[in-house]
């Protein structure tokens, strides 16, 4: 038996290829935020205290606000991934589950944009003297 | 066990992802300058700050460890009753133990 559609069939079409997409995607982000959320957090471990100057001065280093840039992406993106599912799960009144899926996508966007233009601040702007 | 380790995992990616609006107001608080940062950090220090944290870094600290152990399930490994069991324990067992280690070091070495 073949669940694909006669107009398929004739047309000689296959699944669209993106079945496993977001399966996919979620075990991606997962495993690029293995490395990249150790760094970070190790790296703010190991600096020898909280001030201004001393913060400002680690992520104001080129490398670690790539780091951090591609960080803030990632989690977005997993969380993003990660709470969809949550919501597809458990909300099933149409209406409110694609305005809660809009709404989150939104709020990430709006978050890791806010957050990355903030490094991107710190990392090109005038360094403080 | 297995039904409320995976519960667990859904519970910490909520809180992980209610700190993503966290860490973006940290990143602007110090991209905007010493005071802004101050008035930051003051309220992360604050006991509501850091009940939040020592629940954020053990939401890390889960989600991480369960995470890994998902993706060795995703390869096909670790199936077996046995294997389950051992890992889930470690999982329960590491990231409490990571927890308090963390914040034990950092009430040691005077950083709070």
């Amino acid at each position: 038996m073949s669940l694909r559609s006669p107009l398929r069939r004739v047309l000689g079409l296959g699944s669209a290829k993106d079945g496993v997409g977001h399966w996919w995607a979620e075990r991606v982000t997962s495993v690029a935020l293995v490395p990249l959320t150790l760094w970070f957090g190790i790296a703010l471990l190991a600096l020898p205290a909280y001030d201004y100057d001393t913060v400002r001065a680690f992520l104001a280093a080129p490398m670690h606000g790539l780091l951090a840039v591609l960080l803030v992406a990632v989690m977005a993106s997993h969380s993003d991934l990660g709470t969809r599912v949550i919501v597809e799960d458990y909300v099933h009144a149409p209406l409110l589950k694609v305005s809660l899926l809009l709404l989150l996508r939104f709020a990430y966007v709006l978050i890791a944009g806010a957050a990355i233009f903030a490094i991107l601040r710190i990392v090109f702007g005038p360094s403080p003297a | 066990m297995g039904n409320t380790l995976s519960i667990l995992h859904r519970f910490t990616g909520i809180a992980l992802a209610l700190g993503l609006p966290a860490l973006a107001c940290f990143v602007m608080a110090l991209a905007n300058g010493a005071d802004s940062y101050q008035q930051a950090q003051r309220l992360f220090v604050s006991p509501f700050g850091i009940l939040c944290l020592i629940a954020w870094s053990f939401a890390f600290f889960y989600h991480l460890l369960n995470g890994i152990r998902h993706l060795f399930w995703d390869i096909g490994l670790g199936f077996e009753r046995r294997a389950r069991t051992l890992s889930g324990w470690t999982v329960v067992g590491g990231s409490l133990a990571l927890t308090l280690g963390l914040w034990t070091w950092l009430w040691l070495s005077d950083r709070l």
